[in-house]
């Protein structure tokens, strides 16, 4: 649904372009040609090996590290989990939902929720090759420690 | 030269790898290549549209429009629209780091666009809602008011620190 009206947005504005200025509208198809042709093999690894991990990682280990035992270290091990898995929040929030339901820690799944959004591993080669090593590194273990401090202020707050 | 071919022969590293589970486990096997299809549809169905649209910014859009909207001295407001643009966002994070090049490049301020890119990351209305329903709403609203000074905080130092190894790096 989002994804066809980005492809509808986006042929439009090409054909208005194209109306427009047709020198320019294949300057912006180079523009487009350039990042996709930089991005694709590094995308399709990137792909790949997530499949790997997802399909060797069941969600056993996943649910028992964010298990009832509180303490900073499944604090940690969630925060690493939620870095280095690339699940869609639509299937992370469920079941990160019934692991709370079920009496897991509060400050455990703050942490795995945050950390998945925030901090990708898996996509750090490519953030990279745009955006630069530094950029990449600390924006990464930037929001993976603060990361840490909210899941700590959530526990806190609520038991 | 050398660099040009690591990444085939990483790929057909991952392609030998995965035959060899095939025949060792088919269930296994099946599930990798059953798992990368599925992400590499949904990349498909939103990298290219987006891509061209970044076309269309870099061609379309004057750099002076970026500058004084998202770059050094836009301050306050800046911040604000960084944050705006970045609650547009479509995708997941790694499809905003080509718009974030196409905004550093039309002169946007390297705390502008953290501050776009950790939104795009973690500030979606529809994730927002999904999260109330499975996490409820005391969790949802303590983390989203949690997550926002701490964005500002982490392109803040994000800005020092670059902006630091820019100058030594000068010197």
């Amino acid at each position: 649904m989002f994804s066809l009206t980005l492809w509808i947005l986006a042929a439009f504005l090409l054909i208005i372009s194209w109306g427009k200025n047709k020198d320019n509208t294949i300057n912006s198809l180079k523009v487009f040609l350039k990042f996709f042709r930089s991005m694709a093999l590094l995308i399709l690894i990137t792909i790949w090996s997530i499949g790997f991990l997802l399909a060797f990682l069941p969600s056993e280990i996943l649910s028992k590290t964010m298990g009832q035992e509180a303490g900073f270290n499944s604090v940690i091990l969630a925060a690493l989990f939620g870095s280095i898995v690339l699940i869609q929040a639509f299937i992370a929030f469920p079941l990160a939902g019934s692991l709370l339901r079920q009496g897991a820690n509060v400050s455990a799944i703050a942490a795995f929720v945050t950390t998945l959004v925030m901090v990708g591993v898996a996509t750090i080669p490519l953030e990279i090759k745009l955006l630069g090593k530094k950029f990449a590194f600390w924006r990464n273990a930037l929001s993976f420690i603060f990361a840490l401090i909210i899941a700590s202020i959530m526990g806190a707050f609520l038991r | 030269m050398k660099k040009n071919l690591l990444f085939p022969a990483l790929l057909f590293t991952l392609f030998l790898i995965n035959i060899l589970v095939y025949f060792s486990d088919s269930g296994k096997g099946f599930s990798i290549v059953l798992f990368s299809k599925n992400y590499l549809l949904e990349i498909l169905s939103i990298l290219p549209p987006i891509l061209i649209l970044i076309g269309l910014f870099e061609v379309w859009v004057p750099k002076r429009v970026i500058e004084k909207a998202m770059g050094q001295s836009s301050g306050i407001k800046g911040i604000l629209v960084s944050f705006l643009v970045g609650t547009a966002a479509m995708g997941p994070l790694y499809v905003a780091f080509p718009i974030g090049v196409s905004l550093l490049k039309k002169g946007a301020s390297l705390l502008n666009t953290s501050i776009f890119l950790c939104v795009w990351a973690s500030i979606k209305i529809p994730m927002i809602l999904f999260e109330i329903k499975f996490l409820g709403l005391d969790f949802a609203v303590i983390r989203l008011t949690l997550t926002i000074p701490s964005i500002i905080v982490i392109s803040l130092l994000l800005n020092m620190i670059l902006k630091k190894s820019i100058c030594n790096e000068k010197t």
